[in-house]
């Protein structure tokens, strides 16, 4: 919705990652919300993603085409909503 | 109640995935709750930890604090910290200042008696702790014929500091029980008034809930009504996602939350003096997986104790395995069953089939308390004047009848 791929994210600086046999949880200490990443290139797009100069970048970066980011990008436009994720360069408020 | 409070996810895979595996456990929990004390101010007629007296070999300070490195070292997001009555603690501040400096988050749990104006600035200060308050009744005369005398007033007045200091979101917590079911729209009037987020779970027949369970668990009727009260008001309400067991009176998935019983697989309990249980309402020997001090520590006992290897392993439908909502309730609450001495491989004793109710009926032998920490001598059940009541104080006017809500997932 509001997520923009071509933009510049990255985790927010109250988020910790844990990683899990099948992925990662997530867990927001502001907002006090757990999330789940349901597969293993999914956290690594999430890891990276302060790395690249926008998403696009990060998950061609983990091996995901174009063509095929579609589940991806809604993965972090649901991240980005629930404040896990925010722009590069904005303030982190919970 | 599975401990599990949150809001949902990325969907990359579908989710009965990843239910199968948290139903295999995971390399820690997700969270965990910790009675750090069996003393309590109070003596609630259904504690669920049977709480009154300070056990002597509680955990000292030091040992509290390996626990917590221990649980920042295997990244246990937080801790639900419960007990008893924690805050009577000497060094409860000092244990919740440890936590969060060691990134392990803590929600606690209290009935409010030491949340002064003093303290509710303190916690106001912090992002990393979250409170809880109890509260059994949206008016005294339901919430003090459970809790006790004055724990109305004492509870509100902890909101009331919590709201002055500019404490964000305190939760207000409610066991539902038949007394209190129809208040639910009063409780969520009062947490509204007080910035807070209403939080309803489950009656277990847990500890001193073993002796009052009969007369206060709701109603088959009253179970219905508040599955419609949770689908309909649920999105604004935690649940735990204790009421599992009811989500086969609607549609898969209708009933927000995680369904499945997290003992031993997402979730646990840490004990006073250091026992690891299944879950917090299963306290007794039966789920008693192992010791933090006597065995090789927290991971250990989580990692490799024989009891969670065994809850990690698939699990028989036994009874329920020709029922049709079994893939909705997978068979419900394991400490409801064994506490109201129903097998384990059977149906819940609130199915909404009816079955639990039958197999009540059957001759059954209820579990004897493994700990006891009541105060005084009572050793009994608590009497309870609860059913001369009138069930259902004046409720606001022109309130709606009650719906439900529920919540979500881990």
């Amino acid at each position: 919705m509001t997520f923009d791929p071509d933009a510049s994210w990255r985790l927010h600086h109250q988020v910790a990652v844990r990683p899990e046999p099948f992925g990662a949880l997530l867990y927001h200490f502001g907002t006090r919300k757990l999330s789940f990443l349901k597969n293993r290139t999914i956290v690594e797009v999430v890891n990276s993603l302060s790395d690249h100069p926008d998403a696009r970048s990060a998950c061609r970066a983990a091996g995901i085409d174009d063509a095929q980011q579609a589940p991806y990008l809604h993965a972090l436009d649901v991240l980005a909503q629930s404040k896990m994720l925010i722009r590069e360069g904005t303030h982190d408020s919970a | 109640m599975t401990p599990l409070d949150s809001a949902l996810a990325p969907v990359v895979q579908p989710v009965p995935r990843l239910v199968e595996q948290f139903e295999r456990g995971l390399d820690a929990p997700i969270c965990l709750t910790w009675e750090l004390t069996y003393a309590c101010n109070l003596a609630c007629v259904h504690c669920l930890s049977s709480s009154g007296k300070r056990d002597p070999r509680e955990l000292s300070t030091r040992q509290c604090k390996d626990i917590i490195d221990e649980l920042e070292r295997m990244q246990v997001f937080y801790v639900n910290i419960g007990g008893g009555e924690p805050t009577v603690r000497p060094d409860f501040w000092e244990l919740v200042d440890y936590a969060t400096a060691h990134h392990v988050g803590v929600k606690f749990s209290t009935n409010g008696v030491r949340i002064t104006p003093e303290v509710a600035a303190r916690l106001a200060s912090s992002d990393y702790v979250d409170v809880q308050i109890s509260l059994d009744g949206a008016t005294a005369e339901v919430n003090d014929a459970v809790r006790g005398d004055g724990s109305f007033a004492m509870a509100t007045r902890a909101l009331e500091n919590l709201a002055a200091a500019g404490f964000k979101d305190a939760k207000i917590s409610v066991v539902v029980t038949r007394h209190n079911v129809d208040q639910l729209d009063e409780f969520a009037a009062l947490a509204a008034q007080y910035g807070a987020t209403l939080r309803i779970t489950r009656l277990r027949p847990s500890g001193r809930g073993a002796d009052v369970w009969d007369e206060l668990h709701p109603t088959a009727e009253q179970q219905v009504q508040l599955y419609d009260w949770l689908v309909e008001r649920g999105d604004r309400v935690l649940t735990g996602d204790s009421f599992f067991h009811l989500s086969g009176l609607g549609a898969p998935g209708a009933l927000a939350g995680l369904n499945l019983c997290g003992a031993g697989r997402v979730v646990c309990l840490i004990d006073p003096v250091g026992d690891v249980y299944a879950c917090p309402f299963a306290i007794h020997d039966r789920f008693l997986a192992g010791n933090v001090l006597s065995d090789s520590g927290f991971d250990d006992v989580w990692k490799n104790a024989p009891l969670f290897r065994e809850l990690r392993e698939p699990q028989s439908a036994g009874a329920c395995s020709s029922c049709g909502h079994y893939d909705s309730c997978r068979g419900g609450c394991m400490a409801a069953k064994f506490f109201t001495g129903l097998p384990l491989d059977g149906p819940d004793p609130e199915c909404v089939e009816g079955y639990g109710v039958r197999a009540l009926e059957r001759e059954r032998l209820k579990p004897k308390p493994s700990g006891d920490h009541s105060r005084g001598t009572k050793q009994g059940p608590i009497p309870l004047v609860l059913t001369s009541k009138p069930p259902r104080p004046n409720v606001a006017a022109g309130a709606a009848p009650s719906r439900l809500c529920n919540e979500s997932p881990v």
